[in-house]
């Protein structure tokens, strides 16, 4: 694991790097895919950028919060740059949220739109397991296999490689549409599937789980949440055109 | 989609988490988070040793410099002034200075120059750096009261707030 690149003075954390790199190229495709869809690409670059931005805002603001009294005294570490200080789950909601009020003033479709963004969010989750694989975070369980990696001061599942392989799997189908017809949000709604499933089956190989309440991994049961509501998703919009009108 | 759901929700029940590693004691050492802080013992700066292990019980700060180190000048003067908060609650912070790539003159010159007054430990034949694996500087480790990493800061300089963050954190647990 090599989790970053020392330039002079500089560390360059290349997890960071790879994730960067991922965005950048997430926000090409989209734009790509967007074109594809007869969309303003413009309007729906600016739209995963506002729910970037506001997202890592959130993240601080919330973490801040959580830590009232440290930022008080010391207001100007809500600008320090330490990725460490920020509260994940509270900014990807921000974002989310941020960036669906900015689609709703600007009058985008929601499924063209969320198909849109099903490739680059296929990309993305590529480049998430490849800083995995840099950092030897989401490492696995120790294991004794013979592909077993030695990490961490013990032999344990190569997750990380794991996750890389078949998220590259699904950005192969997200890529291609082989099941979904173009623009009726069931290509985002696959791969969000998709991306469930692959979780709920690797999570059990991982080493660094939360664990709940009965033994159960955090992520498997949230998971399973999300599946269902995109598979019902899925029943609906495939039985009703994007204006909500009954298909054929 | 009933079909997909019942896998799940069965495969989710057999990988629950096995109750023989829940009780299988502590993680392993290793320098990053969730891991036993890997143990040592070094000399002080002006003389006597410490043992990590044997701060045990008590919330631990290890942050590893050197006088070169232009982060770690930026981010010293912000940890003494967390270690003056938080001292007399139980918090050891352990200034380790890389002395294998720095030299012990210096390191003491510029503990004086910040007016340090938490332990400076020597890591002369860079042993702790190398069990830490060490690849930038300054480096923190966050140490829980059951000697857990709790948080690792690569690189610098940290701001004030956020080592008071992480040490509120490691306050926060039950002793």
């Amino acid at each position: 694991m090599y989790p970053y690149l020392r330039l002079g003075p500089f560390l360059l954390q290349l997890p960071l790097l790879v994730l960067l790199v991922g965005v950048w190229i997430s926000i090409s495709l989209t734009e790509k895919e967007a074109l594809r869809l007869k969309l303003p690409a413009s309007t729906v670059s600016n739209l995963v950028f506002i729910g970037l931005i506001t997202g890592v805002l959130g993240a601080r603001l919330a973490y801040a919060a959580h830590h009232l009294n440290a930022y008080l005294e010391n207001p100007l570490g809500l600008f320090s740059l330490n990725a460490n200080s920020l509260a994940g789950l509270e900014g990807l909601l921000v974002g989310i949220v941020i960036a669906g009020f900015y689609g709703w003033r600007k009058k985008l479709p929601l499924r063209p739109v969320l198909d849109a963004l099903a490739p680059g969010l296929a990309a993305f989750l590529v480049a998430l397991g490849v800083s995995h694989i840099l950092s030897g975070n989401a490492y696995g369980s120790p294991a004794d296999l013979p592909w077993a990696i030695n990490l961490w001061n013990e032999y344990r599942h190569p997750t990380q490689v794991y996750e890389t392989v078949i998220a590259a799997g699904i950005f192969y189908l997200a890529y291609q549409k082989p099941f979904g017809t173009l623009g009726d949000g069931n290509n985002f709604l696959m791969v969000v599937a998709l991306s469930c499933m692959a979780r709920i089956f690797l999570e059990a190989f991982r080493g660094d789980s939360l664990i709940w309440p009965g033994s159960f991994r955090a992520a498997q049961v949230i998971s399973i949440i999300i599946l269902a509501i995109s598979l019902y998703g899925r029943s609906i919009w495939a039985r009703t055109n994007s204006n909500g009108t009954e298909k054929g | 989609m009933v079909a997909v759901l019942s896998l799940a929700i069965g495969w989710t029940f057999l990988s629950r988490f096995p109750e023989t590693a829940m009780n299988a004691g502590d993680p392993p050492a290793s320098p990053r988070q969730g891991f036993k802080a890997p143990d040592f013992t070094l000399e002080l700066l002006g003389g006597g040793e410490v043992t990590l292990s044997q701060l045990q019980g008590q919330p631990v700060v290890l942050n590893l410099w050197a006088s070169w180190c232009l982060p770690c000048r930026a981010e010293m003067p912000a940890i003494e002034r967390v270690y003056q908060s938080y001292k007399d609650r139980g918090l050891v912070i352990l200034g380790v200075n890389t002395t294998v790539q720095d030299n012990e003159a210096k390191a003491a010159f510029f503990v004086q120059e910040y007016g340090l007054t938490f332990p400076i430990p020597l890591d002369r034949d860079g042993s702790v750096s190398a069990r830490y694996a060490l690849g930038g500087l300054p480096t923190t480790f966050f140490i829980d009261r059951e000697g857990i990493i709790r948080s690792v800061i690569l690189g610098g300089p940290m701001s004030e707030a956020v080592i008071r963050s992480k040490v509120e954190d490691l306050m926060d647990e039950a002793p």
